[in-house]
């Protein structure tokens, strides 16, 4: 068990090693000179070749990695030459407003879908079942930006029960939380499903039915919390299909996390920033797939160790 | 029973086909459907005020900020979504099961750089790389294809690369080698067969993957640019009047989800045809 959980860390460990190198690659790659923009338009060919020289960006491409690399580890994600500020300080403060809204999803989309799922089994092949797949296809092909902004036209202008957008109170979070749990409630719905399904045709449902308990006691005391299991581990996945998410639903509604600020670079190609943001989104990717490693061994000890 | 009857049993799954059937004629036929021109900024297209006027006789899904009509535009559209759908993700379908076929055929040192770089390209949020790349080119329409075929391929390759794998251990294959069969033979004889089931179920279900990117890139302004309409850029040209024109939203919206509900359903079902592990699921 130690050795498989050593394994795993390891190798997510290689693999952001790997995320690094890339983004460094794609960083390197990129046609903007940051020693010109730092400088700015009327700057001579010398100032340009000093700060040139400061940056190390004449030095040989391995070097300026492992100058990269070195930073990282000491938690330094670079600069961003438009605004002139720290990239680690300006993603720090946006974290928080980011998480809180990734934690409101997450609630949304499991409340969501596993409803959806455990009745669509229960009902199995009604018309209940066959709406409840309708609207989890529907959740799995529909954009985000469509979902947030006919949220916010229907709830928030005609209705008026939530703001339009921003960020500070509990109203605040969930339109936003919605439309980012949206998409994820269809799969769990789905996911929840099959998992009931199988849960409900084995052995100990039948004998639990056979000893005369309710449907209802049947239901939620013996096949809900079997079929939950396989289906919590996902929530480390979720991590990876937020990271994409939140780009699009903090831009619609205004909210002050890491998404908008990558929404607000992208507008003025400040590439620093789109770069930090996706190596932080890389690691909370990583981390959350050993989390659900993890989780789905310790929850579900059948598990082989691969 | 074959394949096409099975799907025609189910309701959605036929409601999807006809569907996509739909989509994929408007936009063939654009030129000649199209009530107006996509790009024709109509004199009587704005209110006095220069606000979109809403659906009417004239302009049936009402038009836009710049005047024009708004179904001419979705026609027009259709071409768009459908091109970078069947090309990016053919693509990325060709590269991810070119990888998972090499890397689960020769394992050993190639199969395994090839895979964890693979597992490499998986810890990178989707948009957020297809942003980095698209940032680096110029946008175009080629461009984005390119972009989206460069970040969706993962997936494919991941699970070729099982089937393949697992097929190479089975016993009739392994029977093949002991014959004296060639790698070139077992390769294209015995497991390509195999796996043409896999590579339809994906290249459905990553038509839908594509046109959501697609259209979030175009909604992000980094997709496919204005005056070549797209779903993605319409809504992104459009949206500041969401409130006052929610049409402008809303049509635009309905027909993303259509398409891409109409790909997963599709492919979806045929997973559940073709693969004989999941009967009984329904």
């Amino acid at each position: 068990m130690a050795a498989y959980l050593t394994r795993r860390i390891m190798q997510a460990a290689l693999i952001l090693l790997g995320v690094s190198f890339i983004t460094f690659v794609l960083l390197y790659l990129v046609p903007a000179d940051p020693a010109r923009q730092i400088a700015g338009r009327s700057a001579t060919a010398e100032t340009v070749a000093n700060i040139r020289e400061q940056l190390g960006l004449n030095r040989p491409f391995y070097e300026q990695y492992w100058m990269y690399l070195t930073a990282l580890l000491q938690g330094d994600l670079g600069r961003s030459y438009v605004q002139k500020t720290g990239i680690g300080e300006l993603i720090g403060a946006r974290l928080p407003a980011s998480l809180l809204l990734m934690a409101a999803a997450i609630a949304a989309e499991l409340a969501m879908g596993l409803t959806m799922g455990v009745v669509a089994a229960v009902r199995r092949r009604s018309a209940v079942d066959q709406s409840l797949m309708v609207v989890s296809f529907v959740g799995v092909s529909a954009p985000q930006f469509v979902v947030g902004i006919l949220l916010l036209y229907v709830f928030a202008v005609q209705l008026g029960w939530f703001p339009i957008g921003g960020y500070g109170t509990a109203a605040h979070v969930v339109l936003p939380a919605l439309t980012l749990g949206f998409l994820g409630a269809g799969w769990y719905a789905r996911m929840m499903r099959s998992s009931m399904l199988d849960v409900l045709n084995q052995d100990f449902v039948r004998t639990a039915r056979a000893k005369g308990l309710g449907k209802a006691r049947v239901i939620f005391r013996h096949a809900v919390p079997n079929a939950v299991l396989p289906i919590i581990a996902m929530i480390g996945i979720d991590i990876g299909i937020f990271m994409s998410g939140i780009v699009v639903v903090e831009s619609v509604f205004g909210w002050p996390g890491i998404g908008q600020l990558a929404w607000q670079a992208i507008q003025r190609v400040d590439i620093p920033i789109i770069m930090g943001v996706t190596l932080v989104a890389a690691t909370a990717i990583v981390l959350g797939n050993l989390l659900a490693d993890i989780v789905s061994f310790f929850v579900d000890p059948r598990i082989k160790l691969r | 029973m074959t394949v096409l009857s099975q799907l025609a049993q189910r309701r959605l799954t036929l409601f999807s086909v006809i569907l996509i059937t739909l989509i994929m004629s408007a936009a063939l036929l654009a030129p000649v459907i199209a009530p107006h021109e996509p790009d024709m900024q109509f004199f009587d297209g704005l209110t006095i005020e220069g606000a979109p006027l809403p659906p009417n006789e004239r302009f049936w899904l009402g038009t836009d900020l710049l005047g024009r009509d708004l179904l001419s535009r979705l026609i027009y559209g259709a071409r768009t979504s459908l091109i970078i759908g069947i090309v990016a993700n053919g693509a990325a379908v060709l590269i991810g099961a070119i990888v998972g076929i090499t890397a689960g055929f020769l394992r050993g040192v190639a199969g395994a750089v090839l895979m964890r770089f693979t597992d490499l390209m998986m810890a990178f949020p989707a948009l957020l790389l297809a942003i980095v790349l698209a940032a680096l080119f110029k946008p175009s329409l080629w461009i984005v294809a390119l972009v989206i075929a460069m970040v969706n391929w993962v997936q494919v390759a991941r699970v070729i690369y099982a089937e393949t794998v697992s097929l190479s251990e089975r016993d009739f294959i392994v029977a093949e080698q002991s014959l004296g069969a060639s790698p070139l033979r077992i390769l294209l004889k015995h497991i390509a067969p195999h796996l043409v089931s896999t590579i339809v179920v994906w290249a459905t279900l990553g038509i839908a993957t594509t046109v959501l990117l697609e259209a979030t890139l175009s909604f992000l302004g980094i997709g496919v640019q204005p005056p070549t309409p797209s779903w993605g850029n319409i809504i992104f040209e459009n949206q500041t009047y969401f409130a006052t024109a929610p049409w402008l939203v809303f049509f635009p919206g309905l027909a993303i989800v259509m398409l891409a509900l109409g790909f997963n359903v599709v492919g979806d079902a045929l997973r559940d045809v073709l693969d004989p592990t999941l009967k009984g699921r329904h």
